[in-house]
């Protein structure tokens, strides 16, 4: 981690305004954040924590009421940037729905590469690669409609890829996935930021798939409230539930086990840690 | 009141070519009172299955008993069924429509023919039931409500017929965990006081295994398995080649049995597996 | 679903020539047909323009019965047009029936109506059901480019029906979804008189609509993240070409239209 960070946040706040149906509230308050270039972030938090207003401020979909957010160096909350912003940093969301434009998963993919004027030729170039990264190449005369819910956010996800950003940020993609699904994803992700060096921010209220992540912070009522790597967060599991986050169940039994006096790590993540510990093998 | 199965197919679109069979040959009987958990990949007919018990749709062929009336019979009263057997659907919330919470919430009693002083009755106990007030909420627009409270009243307008079968199709997708948690217990309430038949399908393992005292596993159209929570979950391997797992401490312990530990596998809670690894492994301070 | 018979607006892959002409050829194709069948006036000219259009679906390669299942979900309006006209026309008196009178006139325009209607229906089904939704918004689009500046919004026209054309099988499966849900609680879509009808359908619009505004709203913000900014310095995925095959379908297309146009 050196140089320039890619995203930066300086003491932002962001209050919603009243409307007619719901009062005004704070989402974010005071917070500070550096993530820099091929960094696998996972943003934990309950509904309301202020995670996904904290998404849409990397992409400019949302300015900060007070405070600074920088991305490659350009502030948000100048009007000029927002183009050369959002071909930096795409962004998927939770449902897959409601993102996908086109009546074809290619015509879908292409979407973005058009809007930034990319020639024809090249476009069609673009596509194949981005489907063929989120392993949904047979699928590209498919309409989304037939596709399963993990399917549609690879598109959804192919269709970000295609405009070749910096970095992806992801509001709760798996919220409505099955298990199946969710996992897709997690793989889809996991192997962009390895193979192609995307940056990743990820939302999420499921503590499980922040386990390969570089860094995780956990928000509360608008604040970063914890901030360190996977396991430096598990290990605080009494904190996380306090603040309704669900701890896994090896976790938990790891902490209660430790607790009854059984040599057992602090923040354990898997099942296969927990059995390395409880019987090390030769 | 129990629902049966007799041979049970269903074929989606017949005759189109997106014919698809959703269904095959599924026989299974439900009694009164019990927690059946159903689970199984996407796609594996759960949906399909469930909306066999109030007559949503109709087998292909076989027949569905509920209560012992034969669904299937010409002139079947199939708006009397659905009364007594309630079914709370996925994101229930986004049909809710009423101006105000006690329309929507009395939307089922009041097709029920009930008269509007039972109605109101009906409403109050329900939205008690999924822990809302109702005197400050009946005549607030549901639309005006949290992502969570939405939920709970969309299940209030099920639990206000007062079903003898509560069905529900994944009644905690996207939420987080407290609000799953509190769906789950108000669930475990009404069927621990009103003694009522609950039907849960669901993707977590974790819930089914602590909560339902049967489970049926969906694969392809049919039954695969069917059994209490410990027999099912003993069949690893059989649900591993499903595409299922199995609770994390239940896997933990399977995996502890192959190293040569002597636990006991049949372990479906947190709290049993502390107690289990304690007692085998107690005496390494 | 009722709407699932409908082939109006359904498109069926191939690859046959007729598949493989330009959207815009076979957008201002269709626009011919219709023309010439209001234009010509007597059957010489209707069995021409059937016999083209027969030679445009055996060229297509489809199976008849997939253009002729097009005719099924306005068979009612056709019933409608051929009787009213059948019945109501006066003129020289053929037969009575009870209270209704069938004139010659009558059942010549009854039958000339009809004629015109089906071949209306099978033309326009012929375009859709041979063009992908994809490629017929792309042909609208350029085909209205030239219209743009005197105020003609083709992009906009365009990515609608995209939209639309996307939304329509989610917003059909959530329908029948709400539909489903509301009858559990013992809705009911079926009986009663139209008011009472209308009055029932509430709890089903209703959070249709809210669903509606709450995708189109996502939607929007999805688009502007991926960096919409309406019509202007955008590219195309796919550009359309014209092909030799095109100036010939586009040349037989017009001679046929002017000489039995003139001619019947």
């Amino acid at each position: 981690m050196k140089g320039q960070p890619l995203i930066r946040f300086s003491n932002v706040n962001f209050t919603y305004a009243k409307t007619q149906t719901r009062d005004g509230w704070q989402a974010l308050k005071d917070v500070n954040l550096e993530i820099y270039e091929h960094e696998f972030v996972a943003v934990l938090g309950r509904n309301g924590s202020g995670k996904s207003t904290l998404a849409k401020h990397v992409n400019a979909l949302l300015t900060p009421s007070s405070g600074q957010v920088l991305v490659a160096g350009l502030d948000t909350s100048i009007p000029e940037h927002v183009w050369e912003i959002r071909q930096k940093v795409g962004m998927v969301f939770q449902n897959p729905d409601n993102q996908l434009v086109a009546t074809t998963v290619e015509e879908d993919v292409a979407f973005g590469p058009e809007n930034l004027g990319i020639p024809s030729a090249e476009i069609h170039r673009r596509v194949t690669e981005a489907l063929e990264a989120v392993g949904m190449l047979q699928y590209r005369l498919h309409p989304p409609h037939r596709l399963s819910g993990g399917q549609k956010q690879r598109v959804a996800i192919a269709g970000i890829v295609s405009m070749r950003p910096k970095c992806i940020v992801l509001d709760e993609p798996t919220a409505m996935l099955d298990p199946a699904g969710r996992q897709e994803v997690m793989q889809t992700i996991h192997r962009l930021n390895k193979e192609e060096g995307i940056t990743v921010l990820h939302i999420t209220h499921h503590m499980d798939e922040v386990i390969g992540a570089d860094r995780v912070l956990v928000m509360d009522q608008g604040r970063i409230v914890l901030e360190g790597t996977p396991r430096e967060v598990f290990s605080q599991a009494e904190l996380l539930r306090e603040l309704h986050l669900d701890v896994p169940q090896i976790t938990d039994l790891g902490q209660r086990l430790r607790k009854r006096g059984l040599a057992v790590p602090q923040g354990i993540l898997t099942v296969n840690e927990m059995v390395m510990h409880l019987c090390p093998s030769d | 009141m129990s629902i049966r199965l007799e041979n049970v197919s269903f074929r989606y679109l017949e005759d189109t070519p997106m014919e698809t069979d959703a269904l095959t040959d599924v026989s299974l009987e439900i009694e009164d009172g019990e927690f059946v958990g159903i689970i199984g990949p996407t796609g594996s007919g759960k949906s399909t299955l469930i909306q066999h018990f109030n007559g949503l749709l109709l087998p292909t062929s076989g027949k569905v008993w509920v209560d012992g009336v034969d669904l299937t019979a010409k002139g079947t009263q199939l708006r009397l069924i659905r009364q007594k057997v309630g079914m709370v659907f996925q994101y229930p919330e986004h049909q809710l429509f009423g101006e105000t919470i006690l329309e929507d919430v009395g939307f089922g009693p009041r097709n029920g023919g009930l008269p509007e002083a039972e109605v109101v009755e009906r409403v109050r106990r329900a939205l008690a039931y999924v822990g809302l007030d109702f005197e400050e909420l009946k005549d607030q627009s549901p639309f005006e409500l949290s992502g969570g409270q939405k939920r709970r009243v969309a299940i209030a307008g099920v639990l206000a017929m007062e079903p003898s079968v509560l069905i529900l199709d994944e009644p905690t997708a996207g939420l987080d965990p407290k609000g799953r948690e509190e769906i789950l217990d108000e669930i475990c309430t009404i069927h621990k006081e009103r003694g009522i038949t609950v039907i849960l399908v669901s993707h977590s393992m974790e819930d089914v295994a602590r909560l339902a005292d049967r489970l049926i596993v969906m694969h392809r159209g049919r039954v695969a398995l069917d059994g209490t929570p410990v027999e099912v979950f003993r069949q690893a391997d059989t649900l591993k080649s499903l595409g299922l797992g199995l609770p994390q401490v239940t896997e933990l312990m399977h995996e502890l049995k192959a190293k040569g530990l002597a636990v006991n596998t049949d372990i479906l809670t947190v709290e049993a597996a502390e107690e289990e690894i304690v007692r085998v492994m107690g005496g390494q301070r | 679903m009722r709407f699932r018979n409908l082939t109006i607006g359904q498109h069926i892959p191939g690859n046959s020539v007729v598949h493989r002409l330009d959207p815009r050829t076979k957008i201002l194709g269709t626009t011919l047909l219709i023309v010439l069948l209001f234009a010509v006036d007597g059957f010489i000219g209707y069995a021409l323009a059937a016999l083209a259009i027969a030679a445009v679906v055996h060229l297509s390669e489809l199976p008849w019965r997939y253009v002729l299942r097009g005719l099924r979900p306005l068979l009612v309006i056709l019933l409608l047009t051929v009787g009213l006209n059948v019945f109501l026309t006066e003129g020289e008196v053929i037969f009575r029936l009870w209270f209704l009178t069938v004139t010659r006139e009558g059942l010549v325009r009854g039958l000339m109506m009809g004629t015109r209607l089906v071949l209306l229906i099978m033309g326009t089904s012929m375009l859709t059901l041979t063009t992908s939704p994809i490629q017929l918004t792309d042909g609208i689009e350029t085909l209205l480019g030239p219209f743009r500046r005197i105020g003609v919004p083709a992009h906009e026209l365009a990515m609608m029906m995209t939209i639309a054309l996307r939304f329509i099988p989610t917003l059909l499966e959530e329908t029948e979804k709400i539909m489903k849900a509301q009858m559990a609680r013992g809705a009911d879509f079926q009986s009663g008189g139209l008011m009472q009808r209308a009055k029932n359908l509430i709890p089903l619009l209703v959070p249709l609509f809210v669903s509606a505004f709450r995708r189109a709203d996502e939607l929007a913000i999805a688009m502007e993240a991926r960096g919409y900014r309406g019509g202007q310095g955008r590219t195309k995925f796919r550009e359309l070409r014209f092909q030799r095959i095109d100036a010939v379908a586009m040349g037989l297309s017009i001679i046929f239209t002017v000489v039995v146009g003139i001619l019947f």
